[in-house]
């Protein structure tokens, strides 16, 4: 379909609450977003229809744009003037998505891989069982019946080794009597990805209990994943047979002229595209009212992971439960009972639509943002890694850096780009504030630029990709990604007041140069590219080793050039007044927030 | 005239009340069609299956997993008892023979010649599925449930913890802003759903729980009181499975706040009639909110259907502020501006102007604001 000369295209995402459609259309050659509009997710009763929510989500952009596309609760196809859309794309996780237990024969390695292999399909996944995974056999078999997944994904062994751990988890699945999640009268679809040699064995004993599927060995030999078999095989099922239990999902599939994807599968796809077409390493999260959704691609290797239960309304107090109050305090400018502040996140979680009035309420909610991308990042570097359980050869130059397999892929050095989405850092007041909140949690290093998704549009985006990739990148470019500017962060630490790096960058408006002091954060405004003479102190690193200077090209944008030299790991100081004072100084640095009482 | 919608909670005088019970798993229903039932009546039971446990008969006697069938003394579907024989070797000499004895009462579930192990599964256990509220079967599936209707007073609460309870309801404050103490919780109250007004505490609430009172309902309550009731911080609002003795239910949320006069008023206008409550939260999709349920109406009901707190709001209807810095305070709308106003964080959204009841008038996200029926 690449090929075909689109003119407009119709894309929706089909969120838990809120669908949204965007209109695309091709203007000198160059696709631009012209239209949105949004409508309730109709899901659930009354409605049980999510095709309701689509064509009222359509409909809007009918009004907005004097477009029509609609005839009756069909798509008008091809664009005949005026009237129609040449394709519609759709994305969803409405219903919850895509729910996936998965399970392999040992915890670090074929578990981890069949659990990259569902992230990277887009599931959340339930839960990972492993032989090693601690738990008794009974326990195990508990799990695997109290959880109602729309798919299992087993794999273990490598093709000709052992069949017995895998084979055992056959039978502990058997003995479970899964049920899925969706629909009464069909079973449960099952993946088999694992030892060819255990096939025939799973097949006897997972033959007639579930919707059995055998395809390619996720981990053929421990050196090599092999992982977008399986991959395809989840989606093929998930449309096929899940999707379809879900209220609407057959018409929807009927109406939309490609696969409808999992959102996350969806934006991990955009991510991947952006990070080839740019060859950069990046790092994309997502921060929603239940979960936080981060996707990295280092070195052309592609992670995700969903922190399931950190996000800012629903899952707030989850926040504040792995941070501790001393993680959200750490971040307040302000002075507030302990009593006041865990009754205030309370409060959110239980009426989880209301938003920040006053300045304080908002300075509570980024304080949260903070930790829960903190929090989300750490568990994403701890899955970012290396595969596991794989020999490694040494020689003698190695004898002092004996790293483990299994290190982790995320370097900071290395990160080219930020890509924040998420009503927290979309819709903040200020977009120095979105960028703030990205540099607390993620403390990057080096040179990084960071940009905002304006209006949660990579899900579209990335299941546009697969039909038309230029219209997809040109849309990512042009309307997508709110570039919110480049932060330098030499990485070292001093004493404040310190010199850490001296710095002449040429903007549009002139040349800038000075000092940056240990403890201070500038910031340069440059909306366009600057070119940029970094000398870092010669106990600090940007990015060619400590001492030595770097000359660069660096992109502007909203918010402009950051130049942080608060230190990398960015210590908060331990007295409170002097935390307050910090804080006071860097908020007034970046102009985040409006002078109030 | 300019209107609203706004979200909120029911809190209405008579409404039918439709409840499904559910089996987990297929059972069998103990009603019929239009019996009358109270809400401990049982009106249906299954059994729960067994835990399964694995125990690897081959690793235990040093054997193939081809060769324990030889080796088994039971086979599929057999009953065997905690240290019964499942299976022994066949030494030449008996000195050297070894058995495998069964961890568990249960059964032989299957027995696997690919790994040498058998699963045993512990005997299932009984569930019995009350009826839950006083009220008439109206709908019966044969193996999954019933339907039971009522009609009742209908309130919900904003937050709770703790199962299904029913009891009769016992107001134990004068007024919906005083707060419930452990002096107002007295040995009449065992049993019963006990009402209290602006804020209950940890102190209060394990006075109840001592004294064997079935539920607690309070305007708010503290997070660090309800961290120490739980014992743990609760991280995502999914609640009412928790077995702490008492169930507790919130109508305003959390910190000191008066209860909803309304609703205050809807518990004093029942006291001493028969209900039913749950603390049972779920605040994701498919929303669950805790509940009360007094079947009948009021003594001074007049008739006609209470509206509900919930839908089109519009100027003069009365509302409470859920967010700072106007939380917990009540009003009466008195603008609906329909051009968005930018508020203190700079953010430009869709608000409401409303006169509090102290004659002060205060500007407020809509979405901050929820519909009272006044």
């Amino acid at each position: 379909m690449e090929n075909r000369d689109l003119e407009v295209i119709i894309a929706t995402d089909c969120g838990s609450t809120t669908t949204k459609a965007i209109l695309i259309e091709k203007k000198d050659g160059v696709y631009r977003q012209t239209f949105r509009g949004e409508a309730p997710t109709t899901v659930e009763a009354p409605f049980e229809d999510v095709t309701k929510g689509v064509l009222n989500a359509i409909s809007e952009i009918e009004e907005l744009s004097g477009r029509k596309i609609l005839d009756g609760d069909k798509i008008i196809t091809p664009v005949r003037g005026k009237d129609g859309v040449d394709i519609y794309v759709s994305t969803s996780s409405a219903g919850g998505g895509l729910q996936m237990l998965v399970a392999g024969a040992v915890k670090a390695m074929t578990g981890e891989s069949a659990q990259r292999c569902a992230l990277g399909a887009g599931a959340i996944v339930l839960d990972v069982l492993a032989t090693n995974d601690g738990r008794a056999s009974y326990e195990k078999i508990e799990r695997i019946r109290q959880l109602r997944p729309d798919m299992i994904l087993l794999s273990g062994g490598t093709d000709g080794g052992t069949v017995s751990h895998v084979v055992e988890l056959a039978e502990y699945i058997a003995a479970a009597e899964p049920k899925p999640r969706l629909g009464q009268d069909y079973k449960l679809p099952l993946v088999f990805a694992g030892n060819t040699k255990a096939r025939p064995q799973v097949e006897e004993i997972l033959g007639k209990k579930t919707a059995l599927y055998i395809t390619d060995n996720i981990r053929p030999v421990l050196e090599k994943e092999n992982l977008m078999p399986a991959r395809l095989k989840i989606h093929d099922i998930f449309l096929e047979h899940v999707m379809r239990q879900a209220p609407g999902y057959a018409k929807l599939i009927a109406m939309a002229h490609a696969g409808i994807m999992p959102t996350p599968a969806a934006v991990g796809a955009m991510t991947e595209k952006f990070a080839r077409a740019s060859n950069s390493n990046v790092l994309a999260v997502d921060i929603g009212g239940a979960t936080t959704d981060v996707f990295s691609v280092f070195g052309g290797v592609f992670s995700r992971t969903v922190s399931a239960n950190l996000g800012m309304s629903y899952s707030v107090s989850n926040v504040l439960a792995e941070a501790g109050i001393d993680g959200i305090l750490r971040w307040l400018p302000f002075e507030i009972e302990e009593q006041d502040l865990r009754n205030r996140l309370k409060n959110k979680m239980i009426r989880p639509t209301t938003i920040p009035q006053t300045i304080e309420d908002l300075l509570i909610e980024h304080a949260v943002a903070r930790e829960a991308l903190r929090l989300a990042f750490e568990q994403h570097g701890a899955f970012a890694t290396e595969l596991k359980g794989v020999a490694q050869e040494r020689t003698i130059a190695d004898v002092f850096d004996q790293s483990a397999s299994g290190k982790s892929l995320i370097r900071l050095m290395d990160l080219d780009h930020i890509i924040g989405s998420g009503g927290i850092l979309a819709h903040a007041p200020r977009r120095a504030q979105a960028m703030a909140i990205m540099l607390d949690a993620y403390q990057p290093q080096g040179v990084t630029a960071l940009a905002v998704d304006s209006v949660f549009m990579m899900p579209h985006l990335g299941v546009l990709a697969g039909v038309h990739e230029k219209a997809a990148l040109d849309v990512f470019y042009n309307d997508c990604l709110v570039k919110l500017g480049t932060c330098v962060a030499p990485v070292g630490l001093a004493l404040e007041g310190e010199p850490c790096l001296g710095y002449e960058i040429k903007t549009e408006r002139g040349t800038e140069s000075g000092t940056l002091v240990f403890g201070d954060v500038l910031l340069i405004p440059c909306e366009g590219k600057a070119a940029a003479v970094l000398k870092p102190a010669k106990n600090f690193d940007v990015g060619a080793g400590a001492g030595k200077t770097v000359v660069c090209e660096v992109a502007g944008g909203t918010v402009g050039l950051v130049l942080d030299g608060r230190g990398r790991p960015l210590n908060l100081p331990s007295e409170h007044a002097l935390r307050r004072r910090a804080l006071n100084k860097w908020h007034k640095a970046l102009a985040l927030y409006p002078e109030h009482d | 005239m300019a209107q609203t919608y706004t979200p909120g909670l029911k809190a209405v005088s008579l409404v039918r009340v439709v409840k499904k019970r559910v089996l987990p798993v297929p059972g069998v229903v103990t009603v019929k069609m239009g019996d009358r039932v109270s809400a401990s009546a049982v009106v249906a039971y299954t059994e729960l299956p067994g835990r399964v446990h694995s125990v690897n008969v081959a690793n235990r006697l040093g054997v193939g997993p081809g060769g324990i069938k030889k080796a088994l003394s039971v086979k599929i579907g057999d009953r065997v008892a905690k240290g019964g024989i499942l299976a022994e070797s066949k030494p030449f000499l008996k000195w050297f023979k070894s058995e495998v004895l069964s961890p568990v009462e249960g059964y032989v579930e299957s027995v696997s010649e690919f790994t040498g192990q058998i699963l045993l599964r512990e005997p299932p256990s009984a569930l019995n599925l009350s009826a839950y509220i006083d009220g008439e079967v109206t709908a019966v599936d044969d193996k999954s449930g019933v339907t039971v209707e009522t009609d009742a007073t209908y309130i919900q609460g904003i937050f709770g913890v703790g199962g299904e309870v029913c009891g009769e309801i016992a107001v134990a404050v004068e007024s919906p802003d005083t707060e419930l103490l452990p002096e107002h919780i007295l040995d009449s109250h065992k049993g019963k759903i006990l009402i209290g007004g602006r804020h209950v505490g940890i102190a209060a609430i394990n006075r109840a729980r001592e004294l064997g009172v079935s539920a607690v309902v309070a305007g708010g309550i503290h997070d660090k009181d309800l961290r120490e009731l739980l014992g743990y911080d609760i991280g995502v609002a999914v609640t009412g499975m928790e077995n702490l003795g008492i169930t507790v239910i919130v109508t305003e949320g959390f910190g000191h706040i008066a209860m909803a006069e309304h609703i205050f008023g809807l518990f004093k206008a029942r006291a001493g009639e028969k209900a039913s409550a749950s603390g049972a939260t779920q605040i994701r999709a498919g929303v669950l909110r805790p509940e009360i349920i007094i079947p009948g109406a009021p003594k001074d009901y007049k008739g006609g259907q209470s509206g509900l707190a919930c839908g089109t709001v519009k100027i003069g209807d009365g509302v409470r502020m859920i967010r700072e810095p106007h939380f917990g305070k009540l009003g009466t709308v008195s603008g609906l501006p329909q051009e968005l106003e930018q508020i203190q964080t700079e953010s430009f959204v869709r608000v409401m102007e409303v006169t509090l009841d102290t004659g002060e008038t205060v500007t407020v996200p809509r979405s901050n604001t929820e519909l009272l029926e006044r």
